[in-house]
């Protein structure tokens, strides 16, 4: 319920309304915090873009947490025998590493890009549900730290990230490390429950007059297929994690073998949830390089409804293939020989999309800027990857490479190479609508190339070392048994941790070009529109106003904003620039929208969310403090309910300067 | 009256959406399509453990068939009478509103009693949480849709006191409606569970 505009007949009556009337007694049971600038803000904004940021630099936090771990793993492998982890200790390193990137850096880092921009791509002023928004993300950082602190209070989860039950069972980890785990999760899962609800409806309901779905940049259009996968993927492993920790907490049966459980429930569960979620992962990012090619080829996305058709379509057959992921589980022949079909079928639609970007490319006026070469960077990587995810769907063959590294090679590929590279094609392009300021190109082209060496030297060479047989979650390797010449996996093993740490070197440039962009005086501010774009979000100042845009464009055309540059020339069909972008602009603004609310800051969603790891650390430790955790759970949902989402002027603590409190603007028409 | 356009703030009126569905309303659908999975996660987990008995009594020697039938009537009814308070929230009857969701919220609490009532009688007779495999699932599933049906009554509740004392941020007979979606879903979900419980044999 983010932004109506007011009647004006009704601000006349409000204007005018008593000074007897005491609003925060009508309203909520706090006053509302009011606009700062100070760093109290971040915690009661609602603003989708202030929360896309956090987001953003949180998720990067956990990306460094996720690869300190990774580092750490071919720390160990990197030499015969190694000594740096134990096994216990090497259970958990890999368990965490992978729980960490997906659910504590990729989701996230996606929730960020989908947060700040698909607002402002479809013509929105903010989400639909401007406090849920809020909740959301807290609820996700609150389950990420919860889950971390595990790594204090007895040892993280070991069960890898599949967490097979009955593996996980207390009888084979007897730590509270996966009693973090499940439950962390579950916080986190709140934070894609609600941010699925209120992405979907945000695109359904509030794009600008005349933005059609089909006019929606492919960006959007991926988010929201990756919100509806989200929508149903996360109640099924809901399920699976609350089977789990009934197991573990009050001693339910389901995954007890011995009173006739079926051990392949949790597999299923699992996987029901898991397939989808490598989608969840991937297609975010496939949405971003759509974005890109186009505007570094100069030409339109070749053949968009079909790209857009096709991530529907990979959304829909993504629910039908989860079965690929237990082909040596003994589901039997039936099961095997569709599960097998599906998996290839799947294939096609992704392989289509590779089609939609090599004809983009294919001859237009290509600029090698950092996001394109890491847009390309997507498309080389993910076609490998995705093709040795085709030889695994051969089910005699995935038996061989089940469980080995071959499949770490697969994954890798797929979302470092894939996925990653994805969103670091976003952050480089982005950049300047965020931050104003662009990024370094040569120490980007730096950051670039350290990472493709890398992620290359570290993933490709295990293709080798899983077909040598090489099992996945191994801890040590011995040079007796490391075999001969070019197949020696003591080699291959040494070249993959030297490569892992090239990629680090890479993702620490980045870092490196941050600091050197924001601190140094020579990087001047980025012209308004640096990339020659193409979509809304890039009609809007930098960074957008927190009204995102003065008033709400009419749009006719897909690539709206390249429309209102360009025209072609009725006779010789040329296309020349009509309007430079300050000009698109300016006549943008020249007419604003009189009365813009914006939904108020809330202190509700950091409360309600934060009463969610008292529980859960209650359930761990000590009943009583869950009781505690659950009653100020209850007393803030009262709070809230009680508080609507936008408040009169006069609600707020300390009271709002004059006209405006940071949620009511009058904008005059410019000149 | 000037306090009641301050107020209104945002939700004053049907604000237009590109859909033409408010935003909480199609919000409310949504979030019940994701509902659907999680009890059909909890539902398949019982159709697959319901006949693993390793100890205790099996399903058709406890299930008190009539009993049940009488507490799923009681549901059932409520939701007519939800119904009722949705109708009389649109006539804006404060008086009937508040009447139908405390009969509502009643009977829902009928409901909820009737279940922890089975509960200790199932208990009695044999058949703890951790007895065995149908154990675990039964009370997941029907303990799950009880939480449900406790939250409904929560909500209903909180619903009759704010709308007693007017603190109804937004139009009242939207959110009246929008707690109805959720009470009829509750509602249907019971009837699925009911029959695949308790009629079908196992
Ligand atoms: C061309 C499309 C793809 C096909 C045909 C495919 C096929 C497969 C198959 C059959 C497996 C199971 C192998 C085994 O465990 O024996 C697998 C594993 C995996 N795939 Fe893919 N895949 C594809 C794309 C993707 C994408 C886009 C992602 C993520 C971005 C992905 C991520 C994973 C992950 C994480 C695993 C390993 C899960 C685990 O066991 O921990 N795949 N893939
Ligand atoms: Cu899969």
């Amino acid at each position: 319920m983010a932004i109506i505009e007011r009647p004006s007949a009704e601000i006349a009556v409000a204007g005018a309304a008593p000074s007897g009337v005491k609003p925060s007694e009508a309203l909520g049971v706090f006053k509302r915090p009011a606009a700062s600038t100070s760093w109290k803000d971040w915690l009661v904004t609602v603003d989708h873009k202030k929360l896309g940021i956090m987001y953003g630099v949180a998720a990067f936090f956990f990306f460094i947490v996720g690869g300190v771990e990774a580092l750490l793993i071919r720390l160990q492998l990197a030499g015969p025998e190694g000594k740096i982890l134990s096994a216990d200790q090497y259970n958990q390193m890999f368990t965490m590493h992978a729980t960490t990137m997906v659910f504590l850096f990729v989701m996230p880092m996606v929730s960020a890009f989908a947060n700040y921009f698909v607002p402002l791509q479809i013509g929105a002023r903010d989400v639909a549900f401007p406090r849920i928004n809020a909740f959301g993300f807290w609820c996700w950082l609150f389950g990420g730290i919860f889950l971390n602190t595990s790594w204090f209070l007895g040892g993280a989860a070991d069960g890898g990230w599949f967490m097979y039950a009955p593996n996980s069972s207390t009888l084979f980890s007897p730590s509270h490390g996966i009693d973090f785990w499940v439950l962390g999760l579950q916080i986190t899962g709140i934070a894609s429950l609600t941010g699925a609800i209120n992405l979907i409806v945000t695109v359904l309901n509030m794009r600008a007059p005349g933005m059609k779905l089909m006019r929606m940049p492919i960006f959007t259009w991926m988010t929201l297929v990756v919100q509806f996968l989200l929508l149903f993927a996360m109640p099924v492993i809901t399920v699976a994690l609350f089977l789990l920790s009934f197991q573990r907490s009050f001693d339910a049966t389901f995954f007890d073998v011995a009173a006739g459980a079926d051990p392949l429930l949790w597999q299923h569960l699992c996987w029901i949830f898991g397939h989808p979620e490598v989608y969840i992962l991937i297609l975010p990012s496939f949405g971003i390089v759509s974005e890109i090619i186009p505007v570094f080829s100069k030409k339109p996305l070749f053949g968009y409804p079909i790209v857009a058709m096709s991530g529907a379509a990979i959304g829909f057959v993504g629910w039908g293939v989860w079965a690929h992921h237990m082909f040596a589980s003994g589901l039997g022949p039936v099961s095997v020989a569709v599960f097998s079909m599906a998996t290839m079928a799947i294939a096609v639609p992704t392989g289509v999309k590779i089609v939609n970007w090599i004809m983009t490319m294919w001859g237009g006026k290509l600029s090698f800027t950092v996001p394109m070469l890491f847009a390309i960077g997507l498309v080389v990587q993910f076609t490998i990857g995705g093709l040795s995810g085709v030889t695994h769907s051969v089910a005699p063959s995935d038996t061989q490479q089940t469980d080995t590294y071959y499949i770490v090679a697969h994954f890798h590929y797929v979302l470092f190479g894939g996925a990653i590279f994805g969103l670091f094609a976003g952050f480089y392009y982005w950049w300047p609508k965020i931050f104003r300021k662009q990024l370094s190109e040569s120490l980007g082209k730096w950051n670039f190339w350290l990472m493709v060496i890398g992620m290359n030297m570290t993933f490709g060479p295990m293709h080798i070392l899983g077909l040598q047989g090489q099992p996945r979650r191994m801890q040590v390797w011995t040079e007796a048994r490391a075999g001969e010449g070019f197949f020696n996996i003591g080699f291959w093993n040494r070249i993959a941790s030297l490569g892992s740490f090239i990629l680090a070197v890479g993702v620490l440039l980045f870092i490196i070009n941050i600091i050197y962009t924001h601190k140094s005086k020579k990087v001047a501010i980025a012209p308004l529109d640096p990339w020659d774009a193409r979509s809304l979000e890039w009609m809007t100042a930098n960074p957008p106003v927190e009204h995102n845009f003065d008033s709400i464009p009419t749009v006719n055309n897909l690539d709206e904003f390249f429309h209102r540059k360009y025209a072609e020339d009725p006779n010789t069909h040329e296309v020349r620039q009509v309007a430079t972008a300050e000009e698109v602009l300016a006549e943008l603004n020249a007419h604003p929208d009189e009365h813009i609310h914006m939904p108020s800051r809330s202190y509700w969603p950091i409360l309600v969310s934060l009463s969610l790891p008292i529980i859960c650390y209650g359930l761990i430790y000590n009943r009583l403090l869950m009781g505690v955790g659950a009653a100020f759970l209850l007393l803030t949902m009262f709070g809230w309910a009680m508080e609507p989402s936008t408040a009169p002027d006069d609600d707020f603590d300390p009271p709002a300067p004059g006209e405006g409190g940071g949620h009511t603007k009058e904008l005059a028409p410019l000149g | 009256m000037a306090d009641t356009a301050l107020a209104h703030g945002a939700d004053h009126g049907a604000p237009h959406t590109t859909t033409g569905l408010s935003n909480n309303k199609l919000g409310m659908w949504i979030f019940l399509g994701s509902e659907c999975l999680l009890f059909g996660g909890l539902i398949s987990t019982y159709m697959l453990y319901k006949g693993r008995v390793s100890a205790g009594p099996q399903p058709d020697q406890i299930y008190d068939i009539p009993f049940t039938s009488v507490s799923s009537f009681v549901l059932l009814m409520s939701s007519l009478t939800m119904v009722l308070a949705v109708s009389a929230a649109h006539r804006r009857d404060d008086r009937n509103t508040n009447l139908w969701l405390t009969v509502t919220a009643l009977l829902g609490a009928t409901f909820v009693g009737g279940q922890v009532y089975e509960f200790t009688a199932f208990y009695r007779e044999g058949l703890g949480f951790t007895t065995s495999l149908f154990g675990s699932s039964f009370y997941t599933l029907t303990g799950f849709h009880g939480v449900h049906v406790t939250v409904g009554i929560i909500m209903l509740m909180a619903l009759v006191g704010m709308v007693r004392r007017n603190r109804i941020p937004g139009s009242k007979a939207e959110t009246v409606e929008l707690i109805g979606l959720y009470w009829h879903f509750v509602d249907i979900v019971w009837i699925v569970i009911f029959t695949l419980v308790y009629l079908i044999p196992s």
